[in-house]
């Protein structure tokens, strides 16, 4: 996120668009809540299907899946057509000449036309725009919906061209603000658990940032920038990968097209899994590491708006399972490699005195915090009070660069074979592969299982009825699934959330990847639908 | 900048500032019961009942704004005859066997009853006799013991923005209920547990906690809170025992929400998050407060498994380590570094995922190592 959690509460519009908020970030919903109750904010919510914000919106626009750059790209005519642009900002802000790029780009997207792409009433994306572009301040947030595209970095693009156009970046209540899944993706990017980076987003084939790192770890470094998670499995599966060490993952059920993650993983000569319960990736392993989880080990985490926190150790760990830094680093030891650090507050200040951004950061720092105060990255020193809202007065590469993008397809479309779209997603009781939800008593009792959501007319086309078993079929498999009739999702489309092992809805997905991003199209899949 | 005088100190706070936000910022305590930082302010309790020099009539400090100098007294015997008179009110229909109340050393009913010396009322009359709703696995309703704060009805409305409860029947029937006093599963309840973390009373408790996890143990605690008429923190204190809390980031989105597990033997018994600390301001979610049954699973690992003839076999951690390290250490020389490929993992700390990533990179020697940001 460029702004906090906190100063949501401050804005005057907030555009969610790819985010089921109050399921998926429940607490940052309530912030979303707050704006709209106590702040006279106008929400402006762009998904597909009704979720909870739908109902404290201001407007909601329902797009179909995989149109979001046509609807951004329209609000953005509507907001140049009718003057509502920020000049200002846009004049000493941003690379001016790039900014005219894009109104000749967005010219042809008249709401008209965004209609007939996207599905929303031409007179909504007019009223959107203007409630966007002539608030005070407004805040961009999304997740998922955005990313999980082929077009999730065209996506990410052009909301921040939105942004940078109504000159809503880098002041209190605005930003681009992306919601990450999981307590730690941030941290997990931030310290360089990625194949392109180091530590700080520091390039792995920069020759200085490698001379950097090489020095304080005493060994040459690859230059070369490896692969992604996707990229390995494909890797694996043709043979180039040849064994495998997963720390606390669970790709059998989070991989888009499951069935092929799967035989992947059996082809490899040598697959390693350190986990605390033995998931559906640690059965296909030879070795399984026992770890210890989150309550049972020291260290810090970092939340999705750069504030980086305690964990901390409230009891041993069960039986012999360890702490992940103590078996790293004795399987380094033992392959010749004596780790320097290993104890979290150590390697801690290893981090900080290796990435800038991370530079004050030491764990007696952030447990000499007082109640209520946070550090939010970049942190440079030991002095520095953090930085909650990024890009106040210049941003990372110095003028903002508008990047025009037209809207492309999904990989897959509709057609007679497969005539619905599949998307999927989470719901509030679940939290991804279920590893964790799904050994809670309580929350089984009230979401024991899979359901897909098919809208009432879909349903009787297709001869589903509701609570009965269904079978949801794709190029890449079927499952077996309950279906929910409900009117939350618009006719055409089906829903699955994708944390139930036994109607794993990645059965079904995409596994095509954006370009860049290499993230999968799990939003979009064609898909057709029978009774069991 | 405002500058008023409370029990004789000079004390200085911002324009709007309540009397109660200016007495807690300086450390003078007013006593509350329908009061959340959370919530806005209410004034039901009276309670806080305030004197102010020149006012005409005593203020809830909870609710007056502060003025320029103004001479405030929050205790005097008025205020405090006052406020025993209310307490023995509503301890007149409020069951007192504190023994036995799973809110003992937490129930701010119970503090006051203490602190004004009130063991059973003076006012007599028809008591409620309700039954127990605990139709739902996580919140329990007993309004037996409520006391009317709404403050649940409150948070449910401004925090959690839902409005599951509010008061339903009337008169001496009135509590605050469902609509139709349907069960909670059948409104459109989110079971954050909100209503559970405001409550003052043991009239809305986390039923996981309660009949199902029930820790002997904690039975004791609370009884010996209720005897000791001590509160929960200082008997723990008193018992060398203060570390049974520990203060985390919860493990499951990106929010970020400050815990506070609470441990006995191993075993996490309650999960509560601290008031306006962090992301969460002392509010979670239905995983955050309720979903952390996984650690203490009997499903988890406990031993490294070797797969031998196509079965697993549990082996020590020795030859585990031996194996893998052998194995990598082959295919590195064998193949290459990159024929190897390394997942950390989102849900792991920031210190594990550097220490993954360096083992990828500085002890394999590849740049092959990504998480699940991307799924």
């Amino acid at each position: 996120m460029t702004n906090t959690m906190d100063d949501i509460e401050t804005a005057k519009a907030i555009l969610v668009i790819g985010s089921n908020t109050t399921e998926c970030h429940p607490i940052i919903g309530l912030r979303i809540k707050k704006a709209v109750m106590n702040n006279e904010c106008k929400l402006i919510v762009a998904e597909p299907k009704h979720i909870r914000l739908c109902y404290y919106a201001d407007r909601w626009l329902q797009l179909k899946p995989g149109t979001d750059v046509a609807l951004i790209n329209g609000l953005m005519n509507v907001i140049i057509a009718e003057g509502l642009a920020d000049e200002e900002f846009i004049n000493n802000r941003c690379e001016c000449d790039r900014y005219d790029e894009l109104k000749e780009l967005v010219k042809s997207y008249t709401p008209e036309k965004v209609e007939e792409i996207t599905g929303v009433p031409a007179g909504d994306i007019r009223e959107a725009a203007r409630t966007f572009a002539s608030a005070e301040n407004a805040a961009i947030i999304y997740a998922m919906g955005i990313t999980q595209h082929t077009t999730g970095t065209d996506n990410v693009v052009t909301l921040a061209n939105l942004a940078m156009m109504t000159g809503n970046i880098g002041k209190p209540g605005t930003g681009v603000n992306p919601l990450r899944g999981q307590n730690n993706v941030q941290g997990a990017c931030d310290v360089g658990a990625l194949p392109n980076v180091l530590t700080g987003y520091k390039p792995v084939t920069d020759a200085e940032t490698r001379e950097k790192f090489e020095k304080a770890w005493g060994v040459k470094l690859p230059e070369e920038v490896g692969l992604t998670a996707t990229e390995m499995m494909e890797a694996a599966a043709e043979g180039k990968i040849k064994a495998m060490y997963i720390v606390g993952e669970n790709p059998m059920l989070s991989d888009a097209n499951i069935r092929h993650a799967e035989k992947a993983l059996k082809n490899l000569d040598f697959l390693v899994v350190q986990d605390i319960f033995l998931t559906e990736t640690a059965e296909l392993a030879d070795v399984v590491l026992p770890a210890a989880s989150f309550a049972e080990k020291e260290g810090t985490f970092s939340a999705t708006d750069r504030r980086v926190q305690r964990v901390r150790k409230a009891f041993e760990p069960p039986g012999e399972a360890r702490p992940d830094n103590e078996i790293v680093a004795d399987i380094a030891k033992r392959m010749g490699y004596e780790m320097e650090n290993v104890e979290p507050a150590a390697v801690m200040d290893e981090i900080a005195s290796l990435t800038p951004q991370y530079g004050g950061y030491s764990h007696a720092r952030l447990d000499s915090l007082p109640d209520g105060e946070s550090l939010h990255w970049p942190c440079t020193d030991a002095e520095h009070p953090g930085t909650p809202i990024l890009h106040t007065t210049v941003f990372t590469r110095g003028k903002g660069w508008f990047a025009p993008v037209e809207w492309q397809a999904p990989a897959e479309q509709p057609d007679e074979e497969y005539p619905l779209t599949l998307t999927t997603g989470r719901v509030l009781w679940q939290y991804h592969t279920g590893t964790m939800t799904r050994k809670s008593e309580g929350i089984n009792e009230i979401d024991p299982n899979g359901k897909v959501w098919i809208s009432p007319d879909d349903a009787a086309k297709y001869g589903v009825e509701n609570g009965k078993k269904a079978v949801v079929t794709t190029r890449r498999g079927d499952i077996d699934i309950e279906a929910k009739v409900t009117e939350r999702v618009p006719n055409g489309v089906i829903f699955i959330p994708f944390h139930y092992t036994e109607a794993a809805a990645n059965v079904l997905t995409n596994d095509v990847v954006d370009p860049v991003s290499k993230v999968p199209e799990f939003k979009v899949s064609a898909a057709r639908v029978k009774a069991k | 900048m405002i500058k008023v005088e409370i029990d004789g100190k000079a004390c200085e706070a911002p324009q709007g500032s309540t009397i109660l936000d200016i007495a807690k910022a300086n450390g003078i305590d007013i006593p509350t019961l329908c009061y959340d930082p959370r919530l806005s302010p209410y004034g039901a309790c009276r309670l806080c009942l305030v004197e102010v020099e020149g006012a005409r009539a005593l203020l809830p400090a909870c609710y007056a704004k502060a003025d320029d100098g103004m001479v405030i007294q929050t205790t005097n015997e008025k205020l405090e005859r006052i406020r025993k008179t209310l307490v023995e009110l509503l301890v007149s229909d409020h069951p007192m066997e504190c023994q036995g109340c799973s809110k003992s050393g937490r129930c701010e009913l119970q503090r006051l009853a203490d602190k004004y010396g009130v063991t059973e009322s003076t006012f007599t009359g028809e008591v409620h006799e309700y039954d127990l709703h605990r139709e739902n696995p996580f919140v329990m309703r007993d309004y037996n013991k409520c006391i009317m704060c709404g403050r649940c009805i409150r948070i449910c409305r401004e925090v959690q923005g839902i409005g599951v409860y509010d008061f339903i029947n009337r008169g001496f029937k009135a509590v605050p209920g469902t609509p139709y006093d349907k069960p909670m599963q059948e409104t459109p309840c989110e079971f954050c547990g909100q209503c559970i973390s405001t409550c003052p009373t043991g009239a809305i408790k986390a039923r996981p906690y309660e009949d199902r996890g029930r820790v002997a143990a904690l039975d004791m605690l609370r009884n010996a809170c209720a005897y000791f008429k001590m509160p929960e923190e200082d008997m723990m204190k008193a018992l060398g025992l203060e570390g049974w809390v520990t203060r985390t980031t919860c493990a499951y989105c990106g929010c970020g929400c400050q815990l506070d597990i609470h441990v006995i033997d191993n075993k996490i018994v309650e999960i509560t998050s601290p008031l306006m600390v962090g992301s969460g301001q002392g509010n979670l979610c239905v995983k955050g407060r309720f979903g952390y049954d996984f650690v203490s699973s009997s499903e988890r690992l406990t031993k490294p498994l070797i797969r031998k003839k196509g079965k697993f076999e549990e082996a020590e951690w020795d030859e585990a380590l031996d194996l893998v390290a052998k194995k990598l250490s082959e295919t590195k020389k064998k193949s290459c570094p990159d024929s190897i490929g390394v997942f950390s993992s989102a849900r792991a700390t920031n210190e594990d995922n550097y220490l993954v990533q360096k083992f990828a990179r500085a002890v394999i020697g590849t740049n092959n190592v990504d998480h699940c940001a991307r799924l």
